[in-house]
Order: C-alpha cells, then sequence, then structure tokens
C-alpha cells in the first residue's frame, strides 16, 4: 500500500516535470511566433493560479482577476525575453506576478528588478555556458520542493505567495526571526544544492 | 570582477520574494548587477516562488478573461501598428547595448551613470555624504559615503539591518577586504570598524539602514547629529 502511494506521487512528480518542460516549448513559441493556442495553454495553466496567489496575498476577488490580466498580458509581451538559461517559465511568471504585486501595494518598486532583467537581456547570448543547465532545471527544482520538510516549506510559502514579510511570518508562526531566516535559508539551500550538483 | 562578499542567502530568499522595502531592493539589486553569482543564486531563489506557483489551489479566472485579454492585446496591437514596440513586428528579443557608465543600472535614475558626477556634502572630516531620495515612503534610508583613505568609520553597532556596497576603493574590518562590488550583509548586532584602504582612493559606498545607525563612543555620539548616519 505504502509502495503503491509513493509510485502514484513519483507519477505526479514526473507529470509536473514534463508539464514544466513543455511549457519551455510553449513560451518560445510564443515568443517567436505569437502562436496564440501556445499562450491559451499556458494561460489555463497559469491564469488560475495566478489569482490564487493575489488571493493569498490579500487582494480582493476583483484585484486579483485584474492582476491576472495584467501578469498574463506582460508575459504576451515580454515572452520574446524568456531565457531558459535564466529558470523555468513558472519562476518567469512568478516574478512578473511579484512585480505586478510589488507595484500594487508600493512599499518598493519593481524598477530595480527591471534594470536587473534588461541587463541581462542586453547580455543574453553572450554567455552561453550554462546551456547544459536548463536540461535538468526542472528535475532539479521539483525534486528539492518535493524534498523540502513541512516547516520550511510553511515559510516560505508565506514569504513567496502570501507577501508576508519576515517579521509578519515569525508572528503569525510565533517564531524568533532568526528562526524564519533559517528555515529560508534552509529552503533555499536545498534547492541550490541540486541546481549546482547538475553543473 | 572577481568579488569575495556576498548577499546573504536569507536576504536572496527575502529579494526573490519581493520582502524587501525600495531602499534594500536598490541596494540588492545593484550588488546582483555587479555579481554574476548573486545575479544566478537569485534567479535559484526564484524558483522556489516558481514551484509554489504550481502547487497554488487554482482559483477559477471569469469565464471570458481569455477573450478579454486577446482582445487588450489586440487593441494594443493595432495601436502600435506604426511603432517600432509593436509585438508582431518584431519577432525576436530586441537587445539593448551594454549599459553605460560606472553606476550600477539599478541606482543610475538616482545618480545618473558616473561616481565621477556624484555631488557630496561633508559630513565629518575625512567623510562625505550623498543622500538618496527614494520614491517610496519606506522604514529605510538609502545613501552614499565618500570616505577618505586612511580613514576609520566611526564605530558603531547596528540597530538593524544593515548593507553596504562598495562602488570603489575598499575597506577593511574584521570580515574582510571589501572591494568594488562586495556587499556587507551584515546580521543586526555585529559590530565593525571599516578602515579605507590606503593607495587605493576614496572609498565610495553605498549603504541602506533600517534604523539610524547607534554610535558607540561619545566622540561619535556627539558626531551623529552632524553625520546623521
Ligand atoms: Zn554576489
Amino acid at each position: 500500500m505504502r509502495t503503491a502511494l509513493k509510485l502514484v506521487s513519483n507519477n505526479d512528480h514526473n507529470t509536473a516535470i514534463e508539464l514544466a518542460k513543455h511549457h519551455r516549448h510553449l513560451i518560445a513559441l510564443v515568443g517567436s511566433k505569437q502562436d496564440r493556442a501556445a499562450f491559451q495553454a499556458l494561460f489555463e495553466h497559469f491564469a488560475p493560479r495566478i489569482k490564487a496567489m493575489m488571493l493569498k496575498g490579500g487582494v480582493n476577488m476583483m484585484q486579483a482577476e485584474d492582476l491576472m490580466q495584467d501578469v498574463m498580458m506582460t508575459v504576451w509581451r515580454k515572452s520574446s525575453q524568456f531565457s531558459p538559461d535564466r529558470g523555468t517559465v513558472g519562476a518567469w511568471i512568478f516574478t512578473i506576478a511579484r512585480n505586478a504585486r510589488i507595484d500594487l501595494f508600493r512599499k518598493a518598486s519593481s524598477r530595480p528588478y527591471d534594470d536587473v532583467y534588461e541587463m541581462e537581456i542586453a547580455d543574453d547570448g553572450q554567455s552561453s555556458d550554462d546551456a547544459m543547465l536548463q536540461v535538468e532545471r526542472e528535475e532539479c527544482v521539483s525534486a528539492a520542493m518535493k524534498e523540502l520538510p513541512q516547516d520550511q516549506r510553511d515559510v516560505i510559502q508565506l514569504a513567496f505567495i502570501a507577501d508576508m514579510s519576515q517579521s509578519e511570518i515569525a508572528k503569525k508562526l510565533s517564531l524568533p526571526i532568526g528562526t524564519v531566516k533559517s528555515r529560508m535559508r534552509l529552503a533555499y539551500g536545498k534547492l541550490k544544492g541540486k541546481l549546482e550538483a547538475v553543473r | 570582477m572577481k568579488l569575495t562578499h556576498h548577499l546573504d542567502d536569507a536576504t536572496l530568499v527575502r529579494y526573490a520574494a519581493g520582502d524587501l522595502d525600495e531602499a534594500f531592493t536598490v541596494i540588492v539589486a545593484s550588488h546582483i548587477a555587479m555579481c554574476p553569482q548573486c545575479q544566478k543564486a537569485s534567479h535559484n531563489a526564484e524558483e522556489l516562488g516558481g514551484q509554489l506557483l504550481e502547487a497554488a489551489e487554482e482559483v477559477a479566472v471569469e469565464q471570458d478573461a481569455f477573450a478579454k485579454l486577446m482582445g487588450a492585446i489586440d487593441n494594443q496591437n493595432k495601436a502600435n501598428f506604426d511603432g517600432v514596440d509593436a509585438q508582431n513586428v518584431h519577432p525576436f528579443p530586441k537587445r539593448r547595448a551594454k549599459i553605460a557608465g560606472d553606476v550600477p543600472l539599478p541606482l543610475q535614475r538616482f545618480l545618473g551613470a558616473q561616481v565621477a558626477d556624484i555631488e557630496w556634502k561633508k559630513v565629518a572630516p575625512g567623510i562625505s555624504k550623498h543622500d538618496i531620495v527614494l520614491d517610496k515612503d519606506v522604514p529605510s534610508s538609502l545613501y552614499l559615503l565618500n570616505i577618505a583613505e586612511g580613514q576609520a568609520v566611526p564605530e558603531h553597532g547596528h540597530g538593524g539591518m544593515e548593507m553596504t556596497l562598495i562602488l570603489s576603493g575598499a575597506y577593511n574590518d574584521r570580515f574582510g577586504r571589501f572591494g568594488p562590488g562586495d556587499i556587507a550583509d551584515l546580521d543586526e548586532h555585529v559590530e565593525h570598524q571599516p578602515i579605507v584602504e590606503p593607495g587605493g582612493g576614496p572609498c565610495i559606498c553605498l549603504v541602506a539602514t533600517e534604523k539610524p545607525t547607534k554610535f558607540k563612543g561619545i566622540i561619535e555620539r556627539l558626531l551623529q547629529p552632524i553625520i546623521g548616519i
């Protein structure tokens, strides 16, 4: 019984990886040919997740729908700038959603992120030493996530999706800030270890 | 550029999640602009966000959401038909020329492109300052210090989060040598005594602080209202 369950979860895991690789293919079609069917497939996958992320961050239904529209519009407009050397499609779309949310709440500005992004676009094509890395990237990030202990996952879920600050997380989980920080470091360290192992 | 002092992993995660306020977002982005290693690391941290987005429980979007979006895109394409920016006109990535100047790009809209053009206000012997006015009203401040060769920066304990990014020159403290591009991403309560390295010109560094720094000695305490750091 236990083995059977594990098999199912491994299948899910593999499906998720195949899907992530498929998204890389779809975004390339949108970027190079403005392929609307490919974009629709991406929309159907990501739009409901972006909306969920916005709602978890505390906006109302209407704002969440509007933000989702903004984010998917940006995905369409910037699709040709997507580079698999920098990360998975999911991570790239996450950053677009993050930036849209930052600009809405105005505690910071997404300009510094955009500046770095612009620099990277300017550098694209000049270094391709990471071409090998992208092949394994989807596997690595998915595997790291699967192995993440629940306490670390809770912390990063609150930071990345619920848009809570370090001190808000500490308060919500009744933990010292130092513990929140060390769980963030551990979660990131797990992922970094996996990604560097294939280099 | 061979850098030795990088961002703390917890800072990378907070930056990737969007948890830093404007002062800290700017200083972290400026280091990332100078550091290929942290550039890569920040993308790794963003994968955490990507994975959590993938795992999010879907919330149904409005029924005509996709049609509405494509309608908006068609309208934009129509409006841009004569412009060079239209997505349909440029099927391939547009590449911008290399970024000019020695000021990291995330700082250029505050300072211009050249460190040499920054205007300084003298705040103490051997120490000048340039305050950066941020767009957002945040509880942190961002400023540049220009500290003469051989000069010690007054010893201070940190009242909150503080980061220092070296733009030119170098200083040494008990954590080692900090040269151009290096960032001191120190934990709270850490004390250090940076001394600017002789022979390399003044040390110009960008500082982000959460709260006013507390100086330790009586002289420094007297200086603090003057220096304002
Ligand atoms: Zn670095």
